[in-house]
């Protein structure tokens, strides 16, 4: 009886061990894969076609998405908002919560969760494909290096798209929140403009916006290329890359989101 | 086999982990010629083709191409390298987001900064080659696999390369696609004045073109020769490969227990 609780102890000791040593190496390959993505970045822009293309295919097609999703929460917030306010008799502040709520925390996190589901699982998917079906192979074995010519401009296609769907993200966001509030509630037009004008700042709270979607976006391209790229090449395999994609992108959003969050706005 | 050999392998060993692949495997491939590995699935061909490309590094031995030792060479010189290979992959491996002429101009584009019009003739003339001038306005989806098979091989002749490696270039074909493959890979390996290296395991289609067999068994290559003294040759394995008989050193069963031994196993109904 103590021997088989001995051995399954064991057991478990091994077992942990192994899926953290596994975890460990994968984190390993990972950023040795982005030290490679960096380092080959510069042969991809030279060719800035690719990386335009990418841009098309990541920002551009994501943006329906994008405006359609920033509209509703923006209207959503505007309902809420209101709510909330006129218990304190500050409805006029509701430019302000709808527009700090946005440029600070949901325009940068919804927009990332939404391009990971929308662009990271594609982009996954594509590289995973062309792994599976050996174009990755072939273009190597042309002397055409993988990463510098796929990787590459894919992950910076999501760099540089990311900031820009947050930023229209938080302005339609702001629009939905004014149709609700001015047009359809009533709240007075000029104190929802001026005390939006007033009270976010642009370095503070626009700028700091910023920084949290670049971040992300290179958190979900880099999760999104790289799970592509390691894919098991198989049908099962990809398939599970994309679902990787989704999950750590959404948790790698929340946990950077907290961090940066702590670290920009402490002083409150 | 003439002197002149554009690669050469000795005594080459290759393991994944701890299984072996490979068991001191030598072989030349003349300048010239057009040479087919041949042996049963997951003995070690695809295996040997990677190899010569520089895509994976044996265990021991060496390997040579054009007298250079592929497993030492720095990065750059591998790519410098593989622009003189071309490979036809066992699907044909097309990117499938560009057309059938984007696919042909891809390594002249990458490679070379040739105009567009250029390009442009090269192309249709290597299209022609294989016959799919017509076709370079499609997209791979809309070719049948023999016409894709086509393409890839127009693909992989796009800069006149000095080694030309297929892998599998029959399989799954049709028998007209298979003749059809066949004769274009005889026919542009003289016309290119190349040297071919093919690895399948069509023995009828191939010993048709070949001009020399080595049979790989077990990661070790138990028979060689011209087409006809395989034909003639009375080595078990040969025999059993070149006739397709379902046992003999190959065997059919998959190592097991003996068989009345796994049925009157207790508990085998849970």
């Amino acid at each position: 009886m103590v021997e088989k609780s001995v051995s399954s102890v064991i057991e478990l000791i091994r077992t942990v061990g192994h899926h953290l040593n596994d975890g460990l190496q994968r984190l390993g390959f990972a950023a040795r894969f982005f030290v490679m993505v960096l380092v080959y970045s510069g042969q991809s822009f030279r060719r800035l076609h690719l990386t335009i293309r990418e841009i098309y295919f990541s920002g551009f097609q994501s943006l329906l998405i994008i405006l359609v999703s920033g509209l509703f929460i923006g209207m959503v917030l505007g309902m809420q908002g209101y709510e909330t306010l006129q218990r304190y008799g500050s409805s006029e502040a509701l430019g302000v919560l709808v527009a700090l709520s946005l440029t600070r925390e949901l325009g940068p996190v919804v927009a990332a969760l939404l391009f990971a589901s929308r662009a990271g699982s594609a982009i996954t998917a594509e590289i995973g494909l062309m792994k599976a079906t050996e174009q990755l192979t072939a273009m190597d074995m042309m002397a055409v290096n993988p990463i510098a010519r796929v990787v590459a401009p894919k992950f910076w296609g999501g760099v540089i798209s990311m900031p820009l769907l947050a930023a229209l993200f938080s302005a339609i966001g702001v629009f939905g929140g004014y149709l609700v509030g001015v047009v359809l509630i009533g709240v007075d037009e000029g104190a929802f403009w001026s005390q939006m004008q007033g009270s976010v700042d642009f370095r503070y709270d626009v700028w700091n916006g910023v920084v949290k979607s670049f971040v992300f976006g290179v958190a979900v391209s880099l999760i999104a290329v790289f799970e592509g790229y390691d894919a098991v090449p198989t049908a099962e395999g990809v398939s599970g890359s994309i679902k990787r994609t989704v999950v750590y992108s959404a948790l790698a959003i929340l946990a950077l989101d907290f961090v940066l969050t702590s670290f920009m706005f402490r002083g409150l | 086999m003439p002197a002149d050999s554009l690669v050469k392998i000795s005594d080459i060993n290759f393991a994944y982990d701890d299984r072996a692949i490979l068991n001191g495997v030598t072989m030349e491939i003349p300048r010239g010629r057009l040479v087919a590995i041949m042996g049963n699935s997951g003995c070690g061909k695809t295996t040997l083709l990677r190899l010569i490309g520089g895509q994976l590094k044996p265990t021991s031995g060496t390997l040579l191409v054009d007298g250079e030792s592929v497993p030492d060479m720095s990065h750059d010189e591998l790519y410098a390298m593989r622009r003189r290979m071309g490979m036809l992959f066992q699907f044909g491996a097309l990117f499938t987001d560009i057309s059938v002429f984007d696919n042909v101009a891809y390594l002249m584009r990458e490679h070379t900064d040739l105009p567009e019009e250029m390009i442009r003739d090269m192309v249709l003339m290597k299209l022609n080659a294989v016959g799919l001038r017509g076709a370079h306005n499609l997209m791979p989806s809309e070719l049948s696999g023999g016409m894709a098979r086509r393409v890839a091989l127009a693909r992989a002749i796009a800069l006149d390369p000095m080694l030309i490696m297929y892998d599998e270039p029959f399989a799954g074909l049709d028998p007209i696609s298979m003749g059809v493959i066949g004769q274009l890979i005889r026919k542009l390996n003289d016309a290119l004045g190349a040297t071919t290296l093919l690895v399948t395991h069509d023995v009828h289609e191939a010993m048709l073109i070949v001009d020399y067999v080595y049979f790989v068994s077990d990661g070790q290559i138990v028979a060689q020769g011209t087409p006809d003294e395989i034909r003639a040759s009375s080595d078990p394995f040969v025999h059993q490969f070149v006739y397709g008989e379902a046992d003999g050193p190959v065997h059919f069963h998959y190592p097991a227990a003996p068989f009345e031994q796994d049925l009157m196993r207790q508990g085998a109904y849970g």
